[in-house]
């Protein structure tokens, strides 16, 4: 099975030095990273300075597209519109979070570990569906909600009008708010309860204990979870490019496409947008990065964990509980109904005693009959696992390189695997787009393409997932492995790698689920041939096939619940707690 | 003074299966005492304790300290933590790490019922911190000090209201051995000077014999024996107690006879064995005795008098003021701890004698 060789390992390297599969496969996996990383940043610059290209005229240097992009007072709006659009939606979603985080974490709340659970569903739902879903609530031509509000209360006006930055900053940062649940629990979880409970015995109250122990001592945590939000958020495209443009609320991302978008095409244009864009994320993520560096300075001595004390809420346990029930309902529940109801209908119409008789199957008939169906549902999933495989099969050797070597420089290797999460998608694939217009290997217009800026875009994520376990590992299991005579390879596959499964096998779930929803970047790079899922869904939207649309995104949701159902209980095999 | 009647806790676990942690503890500590609950991990003693402070809401039982009922389940009293003025000191010391020294210990005179001025703050909190002698580390940033400064802090942010009672939730089991010893005397020293009642929590048993007034030793969530140290060690009422506080040697052994005073006289695995036992015995009761290993007695000539057997040196392990010796008797072998000027070899052929006394019989379980 493997060669290993019972001599002193350092001699042993050096007599059968041919090739050292050692410096192989690191200098592969490390040019890998850098050729995925850098190129395409490199490339979005290079374009934000040069003039369309057209079949007539050659492209030519210029400043033209920063002159056209910030040399109008409309730059400034789209600049203040972006802004207020992401810090609406975060400390929406911040909000909404961190008190259903408090909730769970420490309140006799009934139900609450069902909730727990219920609260990571959302997460299946694509951002494009659950945008979908509530313009279907609540346009205020078609919304359910307010046709039936303005029918039982005689309003005249529809009370609810979704294409607003207001609508925008509800449905996005109703979407996120189980990221900011998950993160302000797992802040809540990481301190020890009795720093809360040696306050409760000198003598505070449940708010005093809330205000002056528990949200000080979470303040980093605070600070980075609305920081990510804000990040997210000023990334997103979906919910900008189906609420605000047809209002003509134009925040970075969804001018990008647009520029992109328009004939000819402003390629230039979008780059100068894009770099902008990407400067706003990079401070945002560098910020991040340093915060949790300074985190260590609320790391204290913890005791054996005890049970956390629930704080008794009395009769209020009840609301908090009614709380968690409606925040279900209209994340969960409600969006998935209206596609539901919709998808049984021939055309879209609100639900009444005539509409229920009209009930059809036809919609399921076009999904099962599309052309392309088959194809498309092949490409997401190969797609999908092919890049999560990639993805932490490369970070893991990276991450050895960063974590237990001493090699000069690997802090840089580091920052280059988790460069691509600076990249907003749509400007991650706007780069990618232009690198392979520009350099031809033949992959512009292929499944390889999308391939590549997958992996991009999720590395960083793979490397979170491996770095954490990387952690763990004792540097003396490796070492007492090289003294039984393994070399790097044999030790790597048979020591580093199994020890390492439960970051592995949860980071590629994760980014296996990610990829599969995946619009943002694919928008920019797909051809007629290589369409996905979520692509289908965008081109159903534009051509108004909104009952097609729920059929597909229906079954889409059932098979991304089922994916993850499958994920979990493999996981849980592997001893992971959550995936 | 503080009295725990019939106490009841049960939670259920990760997995959903119910822990009985406290059945039926009931004790009661004098003025100005220090009491101590000891046990194994997991034997309930940290739930009891937690239920003093109100961390816990017990399932049944009552709870009062000077006549002031805190938690009773027949009367439906529960009295929140933070209105119960007790001063409690966590195992993680929980010092928050975003206050300095002075902030951490002024904490409870701030948010507490009781309004004091700047000036009164200033006062209670020097005080303190001059008796745990941090009154010159004040301004520092709270976990910027060591492992026993933080304790000492904790301490003084538990004693700054001047509570009724004082609970310490194994306050030394975080610091390194050196540390420890000088930190037991520390606590000592402080509890006698104030004279301040206290439950204290540990499984560390010489920690427990330095400091009590008064020891509960607790296995599977109910008490033991109740005693003062020298009851516990030198007389345990079972084989848990006997063995979970010292070392000992067990025998098993069965009655031949019972004789007059209180004497009787058994048969083990060692032979025959005159014990001292004021229960009432009769022939063939099968019995268990504990005897510490300080009072196996070894000797290279033949001692005079009853329980004297020979034996073979099997093992030595010096440990610098003493040397434990393991002896093999018959089929058993015996810990002996002698001073090291004994020094009979590994092999040798050496005496023991156990004096009937100090024989701790118990009937078997």
């Amino acid at each position: 099975m493997s060669t290993t060789i019972i001599t002193t390992p350092g001699i042993a390297t050096h007599k059968r030095a041919a090739v050292d599969w050692k410096w192989v496969v690191i200098g592969a996996c490390v040019a890998f990273t850098i050729y995925i990383a850098v190129i395409p940043l490199a490339f979005l610059f290079w374009q934000s300075f040069r003039t369309p290209q057209t079949a007539t005229v050659p492209a030519v240097w210029t400043l033209g597209n920063y002159a056209a992009a910030y040399g109008t007072s409309e730059t400034f709006r789209l600049f203040l519109t972006s802004v207020q659009f992401a810090f609406g939606a975060s400390f929406f979603s911040f909000a909404v979070g961190t008190t259903l985080a408090w909730m769970n974490e420490r309140t006799n709340t009934p139900f609450k570990s069902i909730f727990y659970a219920l609260s990571l569903i959302p997460l299946v739902i694509p951002s494009i569906l659950f945008t979908v879903a509530w313009i279907l609530l609540a346009s205020p031509q078609i919304g359910i909600i307010n046709q039936l509000l303005q029918n039982w209360f005689g309003l005249a006006a529809p009370p609810f009008d979704i294409y607003s930055m207001g609508g925008m900053i509800w449905v996005d940062g109703l979407h996120y708010s189980p990221m900011a649940f998950l993160l302000m629990s797992a802040a809540f979880r990481a301190m020890d309860p009795s720093l809360e409970e040696s306050a409760t015995m000198s003598g505070a109250s449940v708010w005093q204990v809330l205000w002056r122990v528990t949200l000080k001592l979470t303040w980093p945590a605070i600070f980075a979870t609305i920081l990510i939000l804000f990040v997210r958020s000023i990334e997103s495209f979906e919910v900008p490019a189906l609420l605000g443009l047809p209002v003509g609320i134009e925040v970075f991302t969804s001018s990008i496409y647009t520029a992109v978008h328009r004939y000819p095409s402003q390629v230039g244009l979008a780059s100068a947008y894009g770099v902008a864009l990407l400067a706003i994320t990079t401070v945002g993520v560098y910020a991040v990065a340093r915060l949790s560096g300074k985190g260590s300075k609320y790391a204290t001595m913890t005791g054996k964990g005890f049970r956390p004390r629930q704080i008794d809420l009395g009769a209020w346990r009840w609301a908090t509980a009614s709380g968690f029930i409606l925040y279900f309902v209209l994340i969960v529940v409600l969006p998935f109904l209206v596609l539901l109801w919709s998808s049984f209908q021939h055309f879209y119409t609100v639900p009444s005693r005539e509409a229920l008789r009209n009930l059809t199957l036809d919609p399921y008939r076009f999904v099962f009959t599309y052309p392309d169906l088959a194809s498309t549902m092949w490409n997401s999933l190969v797609l999908s696992f092919g890049s999560a495989t990639v993805v932490m099969l490369v970070t893991s050797v990276i991450c050895w390189l960063v974590v237990k070597t001493k090699i000069p420089g690997r802090w840089l290797l580091d920052n280059i695997a988790s460069l691509p999460l600076v990249f907003p998608g749509i400007v991650l694939g706007l780069a990618i787009m232009i690198f392979y217009l520009n350099v031809d290997i033949g992959i512009y217009g292929t499944i390889w393409i999308m391939f590549i800026a997958y992996i991009t875009r999720f590395m960083p994520y793979g490397m979170r997932y491996n770095t954490t376990s990387m952690l763990q590992i004792h540097t003396e299991l490796e070492e007492s492995a090289a003294m039984c005579g393994a070399s790097w390879t044999t030790t790597f596959r048979r020591i580093v790698l199994p020890l390492l499964k439960p970051g592995l096998v949860a980071g590629w779930i994760y980014v296996m689920i990610v990829s599969i929803r995946e619009l943002s970047t694919s928008i920019l790079l797909y051809s007629p041939d290589t369409r996905v899922v979520s692509i289908v869904i965008w081109e159903l939207w534009q051509n108004g096939q909104y009952v097609e649309l729920s059929a597909l995104g229906v079954l889409f949701i059932l098979l991304l619940f089922v994916l993850v159902l499958i994920a979990r209980w493999v996981g849980g095999k592997y001893g992971i707690r959550e995936a | 003074m503080l009295t725990v009647h019939g106490l009841y806790t049960e939670y259920p676990n990760e997995r959903g299966d119910i822990v009985k942690a406290a059945q039926d503890v009931t004790f009661t500590v004098e003025e100005g005492r220090l009491f101590t609950l000891l046990g194994p991990s997991g034997c309930g003693k940290t739930t009891t304790l937690r239920s003093i402070a109100g961390l816990e809401r017990p399932r049944a039982g009552e709870i009062s300290v000077n006549d002031r009922v805190v938690f009773s389940s027949s009367k439906g009293v529960f009295v929140s933590p933070n209105r119960r003025g007790f001063g409690m000191v966590f195992q993680s010391y929980a010092i928050w790490p975003h206050m300095t020294v002075f902030e951490n210990a002024a904490f409870p005179l701030q948010v507490g019922d009781k309004k004091y001025t700047r000036a009164q703050v200033r006062e209670h909190v020097m005080r303190v911190l001059t008796a745990v002698q941090l009154d010159e580390l004040a301004d520092r940033e709270a976990t910027k000090l060591s492992g026993g400064p933080q304790q000492q802090l904790a301490l003084a942010r538990a004693l700054v209201m001047e509570p009724a009672l004082l609970l310490l939730d194994e306050p030394l089991s975080n610091l390194d051995a050196k540390l420890r010893d000088r930190m037991r005397f520390e606590l000592k020293r402080l509890q006698r000077e104030l004279k301040i009642t206290t439950v204290y929590v540990t499984h560390d048993q010489s920690e427990a014999l330095a400091l009590s007034h008064e020891i509960a030793v607790m296995n599977q969530g109910r008490i033991q024996q109740i005693g003062r140290p020298r009851d516990i060690y030198e007389n345990p009422v079972n084989q848990f107690v006997a063995d979970f506080v010292g070392n000992t040697n067990f025998l098993d052994g069965t009655v031949i006879r019972a004789e007059v005073q209180d004497r009787c006289i058994l048969d083990t695995d060692i032979g025959r064995l005159a014990v001292k036992f004021a229960k009432p015995v009769k022939a063939n009761d099968r019995v268990a005795i504990s005897i510490r290993p300080e009072d196996v007695e070894l000797a290279e000539s033949r001692p005079a008098g009853e329980n004297v057997w020979q034996g073979t040196v099997e093992q030595k392990v010096f440990l610098g003021e003493a040397i434990d010796f393991r002896v093999t008797v018959g089929p058993r072998s015996l810990l002996s701890r002698q001073h090291p000027t004994l020094r009979t070899p590994v092999g040798g052929s050496i005496f023991v004698r156990v004096n009937p006394e100090k024989c701790v019989v118990f009937s078997a379980s």
